[in-house]
């Protein structure tokens, strides 16, 4: 493979570095170019979107391209997991400036680093060697962490940065070590070398290596027994970028997890499908069982990230063809969702244009603002998972997929643990709808963050079934495409 | 004789030493960024020995990788650090408590 063909594969991170470095430049040297920059962030970012679709069309491509000598991978799972990411960031972008106009702390830096962002994210689902893997997640992590401090006059931003990039930094470290443990123990960083390296025996050492791996990735994707940062940095952090880090990380960190389960470690799966369950089932019943009682509406959602995270790590657990594709289907419909809930919390305002943040804000909100508080309705009804809703399908596929997997136990407690969860979302239901105003919310919200609202409303409302068929399919081939390099 | 065991052993100590000092320290929050490089610093280490005992090149170019992270991260660390402590002027470690749940 010649370098000109590495470079047509990765043209859409290279898009992205590149309108990054422009717009570096032009946020030092123009004056108020945030709006420019958020705009030419947006386009790069769609440019980037249309590219991995031509790449995953594309017939010729239909095996998958190796780039830089087997570094970077171009297949259908690392693109789908993409156009996921891409997307999700757009909408992200796209429902910020307003936030932080308010406060006058909008600035250029912040689509780039977004893009910077997004550069990492892509960099992590593509990448098929433990080099690559680790700079793509720095690049995104680093730039997470200042997003999470991005209001600087303001006290829990700043905390919330310092304890992302505390607790960050020290994942990184761990899932470092354990990459050094598996080079030393492999004599490769290459996931076909570990994989032919691991085929005949895991000596402890190795075994060291992948757990201290799968610890640091659990700390990314915040599965429980590591996610007791995520509340805390969900609640202070400013809203869009909540909504940014419940969303298009996320997916970056389930997609490269689920690759590196599959193809390094997936001549061992014995020996990580036991981590993989427990944190699953841990995941889901400390998700369903720590909202309960929150106060706050941002820590709520991030209990609900971490339930859904369980739900997730379900399909990885069962490490067949049909749970990778039940991942991918419960990512694309979990993108949705919480996206669709964090732009309705950061709807909600009151007249001074302060957020409303807590159960007792939106109190009556159905009286105020009737089609926001049934959009809001929808969302948690769908990330409950009952069944008109969209998000039903996603713990449906999700559910199958362990039980063709002889996981009834783990399928059982999951189930249980969701009906627990329902608790906090129909709550959500009870206080708009049932309990009498307590503070006066604006009527008006700006229609960028509607058209979000609506269209993450519309993929989880039942219209969304339309889309199972294409979803299927697309889903099918990415785990295929994840399979046959076995 | 000196061999890779010893170095993985090493690297060990440093990497647990770097972990037992991120939570076991209650009093400066700079101390946790030293026990972060320490950190990288073992696994630094151990990259380099398993270079050289596997004679294979990759795992001293992965070591220059984790430097120049590892630099761009304490930077980062500490322009978070700078703009936290101008809110709350402390950097004690209990003084970050705000956010609970």
């Amino acid at each position: 493979m010649d370098y000109a063909a590495s470079f047509y594969i990765i043209a859409p991170e290279l898009m992205l570095t590149g309108a990054a470095l422009i717009l570096l430049l032009v946020a030092a040297w123009v004056r108020d170019a945030a709006k420019l920059a958020t705009i030419a962030a947006v386009v790069a970012l769609f440019g980037a979107t249309f590219w991995t679709g031509h790449l995953l069309l594309d017939p010729s491509f239909d095996q998958g391209a190796d780039a830089f000598g087997g570094l970077y991978r171009m297949d259908d799972f690392g693109s789908v997991a993409k156009l996921l990411i891409y997307l999700a960031t757009i909408a992200c972008l796209v429902v910020t400036p307003r936030f932080f106009d308010r406060r006058g702390a909008y600035r250029a830096e912040y689509p780039v680093l977004l893009l910077l962002n997004a550069v990492g994210m892509g960099m992590m689902v593509s990448a098929v060697d433990l080099m690559t893997l680790y700079i793509g997640l720095e690049l995104s992590s680093l730039s997470s962490y200042v997003l999470a401090s991005f209001l600087r006059d303001d006290t829990k931003s700043s905390e919330a940065g310092l304890k992302y990039f505390i607790l960050g930094a020290l994942a990184s470290g761990i899932i470092l070590y354990g990459m050094s443990l598996v080079y030393g123990f492999s004599g490769s960083t290459q996931y076909a070398g570990i994989r032919l390296a691991f085929a005949d025996g895991l000596s402890t050492g190795a075994l060291f290596g992948v757990v201290f791996v799968l610890a640091g990735l659990a700390f990314k994707i915040a599965a429980v027994p590591f996610h007791m940062w995520t509340p805390d940095v969900y609640e202070g952090a400013p809203t869009p970028v909540t909504a940014f880090f419940a969303s298009a990380p996320k997916v970056a960190a389930v997609a490269m997890l689920v690759r590196m389960a599959i193809d390094a470690f997936g001549a061992q799966i014995d020996a990580w499908q036991q981590i993989v369950i427990f944190a699953a089932m841990a995941s889901i019943v400390v998700g369903a069982l720590g909202a309960i009682g929150q106060e706050n509406l941002k820590r709520v959602l991030a209990y609900s990230s971490i339930n859904n995270v369980g739900f997730i790590l379900i399909g990885l657990a069962a490490a067949t063809p049909s749970g990778v594709s039940a991942v991918l289907i419960y990512l694309a419909i979990y993108v949705a969702m919480t996206i669709g809930a964090f732009v309705a919390v950061l709807m909600l305002r009151d007249r001074d244009g302060e957020q409303l943040e807590t159960f007792t804000d939106i109190a009556g909100l159905s009286t105020v603002r009737p089609a926001l508080a049934l959009s809001v309705a929808m969302l948690m009804f769908s990330l409950a998972g009952i069944p008109p809703l969209f998000g039903f399908w996603g713990k449906f596929v999700v559910f199958q997929a362990a039980v063709q997997a002889d996981m009834l136990v783990l399928a059982a407690i999951g189930i249980a643990a969701s009906v627990i969860g329902a608790f906090y979302y129909i709550k959500f239901v009870k206080v708009m709808f049932f309990d009498e105003p307590v503070r006066e919310a604006e009527i008006h919200s700006p229609a960028g963050h509607w058209v979000v609202l609506g269209i993450c409303v519309l993929i989880i409302s039942p219209l969304g079934y339309l889309l199972t068929p294409w979803l299927g399919a697309i889903a099918d081939s990415a785990a295929a495409a994840l399979f046959t390099v076995v | 004789m000196i061999g890779i065991e010893h170095y993985i052993v090493v690297s060990a100590i440093l990497f647990v030493l770097g972990v037992v000092g991120i939570f076991l320290n209650r009093k400066n929050i700079i101390i946790i960024l030293m026990a972060i490089e320490l950190i990288l610093l073992a696994v630094n280490l151990n990259l380099v020995a398993f270079s050289a005992f596997l004679g294979d090149l990759t795992g001293q170019i992965f070591a220059m990788f984790v430097l120049a992270v590892a630099a761009s991260e304490a930077a980062i660390g500490l322009a978070i650090l700078v703009i936290y402590f101008r809110g709350r002027g402390t950097i004690a470690v209990d003084s970050v408590d705000r956010l609970k749940g």
